[in-house]
């Protein structure tokens, strides 16, 4: 280990801690989720009526309860999307790579110092 | 790159190797509920090849080894997540080793930030959803820390596999 190696892995810190805390992913509830697949918006579900959903043509089921969205089923082997819990706030996303489903919790995400 | 029976051995042990630790590594649960953040033990292997072998072979197990990982566990579209995500990290891992410039605990690290970086970029453009590149930060994180061990891992391993 030279002193170089030390400057990059510090900056790739530093660079990461700066950007988790310049993007504000997850401070700002938002109202409602966009189910996109391949993309293509295929709907809106608001926050804030409890319900269940059947996305894709049934291959997920995606979950809103008390202000919060997380998936409750799918039938990929990978249920990374149902790992991924529940989302409510601005930008987070949950993902099924194998459904090419997306679930975005609308709304702008804040860039610290900036307000819009 | 020439092949004898030997090498075709080694390298053949190598992509057996790198296999059973992707397989080893997604039997643990997730540490936490963002997908992508995890150790990386088959870049160990990788890192290993590129040091005390070569580039070339290096990027045969790293293809090999994502090729078998679809075909057994997989599916097409993990498939050019993994490749996506692989193809870069061995690029700029071979880039970087080839500069003589940065011990292999950095080349590592940029490897594993690479990858990460590789897989995002392929899961936007695969389901076509920006909102996507908000796992970066945390990403980033996660690569380097998690490449900064592999290095560490991959350097006593060639200091070891040295005496042999």
């Amino acid at each position: 280990m030279k002193r170089r190696d030390f400057l990059v892995i510090g900056s790739l810190l530093l660079l990461s801690l700066v950007l988790l805390f310049v993007l504000r992913v997850g401070k700002k509830a938002g109202n409602e989720v966009i189910v996109r697949v391949d993309g293509q918006e295929q709907g809106r579900y608001s926050l804030s009526t409890s319900g269940q959903y059947e996305l894709n043509g049934g291959t997920n089921i995606l979950c809103i309860e008390d202000g919060k969205a997380y998936m409750e089923s799918a039938d990929c082997p990978d249920k990374v999307c149902i790992h991924r819990g529940k989302i409510s706030k601005a930008g987070e996303t949950i993902i099924c790579l194998p459904n090419r489903l997306t679930v975005t919790v609308s709304g702008e995400v804040e860039i610290e110092g900036f307000t819009g | 790159m020439r092949m004898n029976v030997m090498k075709l051995t080694k390298l053949g042990l190598l992509v057996t190797l790198a296999l059973i630790l992707s397989f080893l590594e997604a039997q643990v649960p997730p540490l936490t509920a963002i997908p992508g953040i995890k150790l990386g033990l088959p870049n160990a292997a990788i890192v290993f090849l590129l040091y005390a072998v070569g580039e070339w072979e290096a990027g045969l197990v790293s293809l090999l080894r994502i090729l078998l990982v679809s075909v057994l566990f997989g599916s097409l579209i993990s498939l050019w997540y993994s490749a996506a995500g692989a193809i870069l990290s061995l690029a700029v891992m071979i880039l970087l080793k080839k500069s003589r410039k940065f011990s292999c605990i950095t080349v590592s690290t940029l490897g594993g930030v690479c990858h990460n970086i590789g897989q995002i970029a392929a899961a936007c453009l695969i389901t076509r959803t920006a909102e996507l590149v908000y796992y970066l930060p945390v990403l980033l994180l996660s690569g380097t820390v998690a490449g900064v061990l592999i290095g560490l891992l991959s350097g006593i391993i060639l200091k070891r596999m040295e005496k042999l």
